[in-house]
């Protein structure tokens, strides 16, 4: 039995596999499916400062490897979450993460705040880089001077672990990442969904309500593997990666590219308990290649 | 009702027609709880373009011999892959999904449960849980013509069964809210599923006659789960997902121009 533990940023994991945000609900949803508690960390549905409704049905067009979805963040608020799905999920005895985001600097950083407040949560993710909303979001993860804006104002307000979740859609992704770290992130993770749209030749109209969505699924994960390899030279603070990890295997090329942790988020859809294959299968990994922790083989690409 | 991912064995799958199986499938422990009304999650493996589960609602458990039927129209890639699947093959799924249809209340005495296309599907399920409880469920199914009625000697073992065909071919020509059967018995509970544009007529009959009515939604969905929030419908509350909040909803919650 390999040493599965990680530390990112302060963050303590007892594995270094956790739920993407929006994929997995509270947890809640997943409990009949194993013992979520195993889980490194459980990082939940995306939270606004205010109740959103989301965009319109259809939100989700299935795609050759993968799916997009154009969800919009549909949350009840920090507020509801606060008094009403904080004290259900608050003993889950691991990692309970919250995924913010926000239209505006101001709603980041009160959502934050909030969010500081609250015991049971260790730490956030910073959501600089959802392609679904009109305002906020990815603008705010498409420049260097938006990032550091948002991730600066937030880091002097929260004082816990800070995850920040970049987009792909940029043309340096590692400048970004280096702007985020300048700014006081603990953490970055890696990638959030690469914009992208679908269309049906017969109605000769687009899928998704809002045209343009969200790629996620093993289509992406070149895509992702080539940035946390990027990110993890250009920056000295851990990094998560994500982007189509269905299995062990791929979880393994994240941890080889430079990741230190990963999350796993379209694969919960096809198999909802993946999360505990994917932790035994990294140690069996570790146990085959005589490796006696995780920690050796981060970046141990040998190029 | 607690959610099992499972491989079940396939006892048989025949075709019906051109466009639909019937999918019959067991396992050696038995099969866990399913309310009438709920969904499976199918994972159709050996297909290169499908990448999603598929949602196929509960058309039958026979508890005796401890199997779960499966009625599917053959639409796409998912679906004409598991057309193509063998008796003694497996078949993983999550399972049993979603809300289900609500019991009838004990004055609801003439249930009436309007299915079109294959759509008629949970209908058979429910027939025979409300036939266990005491009530004596009606069907009326619809199709465009005799050859698309599904599984007629099935719902005939369950209760009294009416028929619509667009051509006329079996039954009263027409769709289902043009029988004759709504306006000459007082009906207290509709429960229907089938396509959209007939799920809204059936709950523009109901809304406006004041009988209580249950539809089965059916949105594309991802996890099934309740946690990608990608299958939602408007409902008067907002935004809800079809597949756990669902995929059976009241008329009266729905936000339908009828």
């Amino acid at each position: 039995m390999a040493d599965l533990s990680v530390n990112i940023g302060g963050l303590q994991m007892q594995n270094p596999v956790m739920t993407a945000s929006g994929t997995f609900g509270y947890g809640e949803e997943y409990a009949d499916f194993m013992d979520i508690s195993k889980i490194g960390g459980i990082i939940v549905k995306g939270t606004t400062l205010n109740h959103r409704e989301g965009n319109p049905y259809p939100r989700m067009a299935e795609t050759p490897s993968g799916m997009l979805n154009c969800v919009g963040l549909q949350n009840k608020g920090v507020d509801y979450f606060i008094e009403h799905i904080y004290p259900r999920i608050r003993g889950i005895k691991t990692n309970m993460i919250v995924n913010v985001s926000g239209a505006c600097v101001d709603d980041y950083v009160a959502t934050a705040e909030k969010i500081n407040a609250l015991e049971d949560i260790p730490a956030i993710e910073l959501n600089i880089s959802c392609p679904n909303v009109k305002q906020g979001g990815m603008a705010f993860g498409t420049t260097c001077a938006g990032a550091e804006s948002v991730v600066s104002a937030v880091r002097k307000a929260y004082k816990k672990v800070l995850i920040v979740k970049l987009s792909p859609n940029v043309t340096n992704i590692a400048e970004i990442a280096k702007s985020v770290e300048a700014a006081g992130a603990d953490s970055v993770s890696l990638i959030n969904t690469l914009m992208g749209m679908a269309i049906d030749a017969e109605r000769m109209t687009p899928v998704l309500s809002t045209i343009t969505g969200g790629l996620s699924g093993p289509c992406v994960k070149p895509v992702a593997l080539r940035m946390v390899w990027q990110v993890s030279k250009a920056v000295k603070i851990p990094v998560v990666g994500l982007g189509g990890i269905m299995n062990a295997t791929d979880a393994i090329e994240f941890f080889l590219a430079g990741a230190s942790a990963i999350e796993v988020g379209t694969a919960n859809f096809i198999d909802p308990a993946v999360t505990m294959k994917i932790i035994s299968g990294i140690n069996d990994y570790l146990d085959r290649k005589g490796f006696k922790s995780v920690k050796e083989i981060v970046g141990a690409l040998m190029v | 009702m607690k959610k099992h991912i499972v491989d079940l064995k396939i006892v048989a799958n025949d075709k019906l027609g051109d466009k639909h199986i019937l999918m019959k499938l067991t396992s050696d422990v038995p099969l866990p709880e399913m309310r009438p009304g709920q969904f499976v999650e199918v994972r159709v493996d050996h297909s290169a373009s499908t990448f999603l589960r598929r949602p196929i609602s509960i058309n039958y458990v026979d508890k005796e011999k401890n199997e779960l039927w499966l009625l599917i129209q053959v639409v796409g890639e998912g679906t004409r892959q598991l057309a193509t699947m063998e008796v003694g093959d497996k078949l993983n799924l999550v399972l049993p999904l979603g809300n289900g249809f609500s019991d009838p209340q004990p004055q609801q005495k003439t249930l009436l449960l309007i299915g079109g296309g294959v759509g008629v599907a949970p209908l058979l399920q429910l027939g025979n849980y409300l036939k266990q409880k005491g009530f004596q469920p009606m069907f009326l199914l619809g199709a465009r013509t005799h050859k698309d009625l599904l599984l007629m000697h099935e719902f005939e073992k369950v209760g009294r069964v009416l028929v619509t065909t667009e051509d006329g071919t079996a039954g009263e020509k027409g769709f289902v809210t043009n029988h004759s059967i709504l306006t000459t018995e007082k009906i207290d509970k509709i429960y229907s599923c089938g396509p959209t544009p007939m799920m809204k007529a059936v709950a523009s009959f109901a809304s406006k006659s004041g009988i209580d009515c249950e539809v089965s939604l059916e949105n594309k969905m991802a996890c099934g789960l309740g946690a990608c929030l990608c299958c939602v419908t408007e409902t008067k509350e907002g935004h809800k997902c079809v597949c756990s909040d669902g995929p059976v909803f009241n008329i009266k919650d729905l936000t339908w121009q009828i």
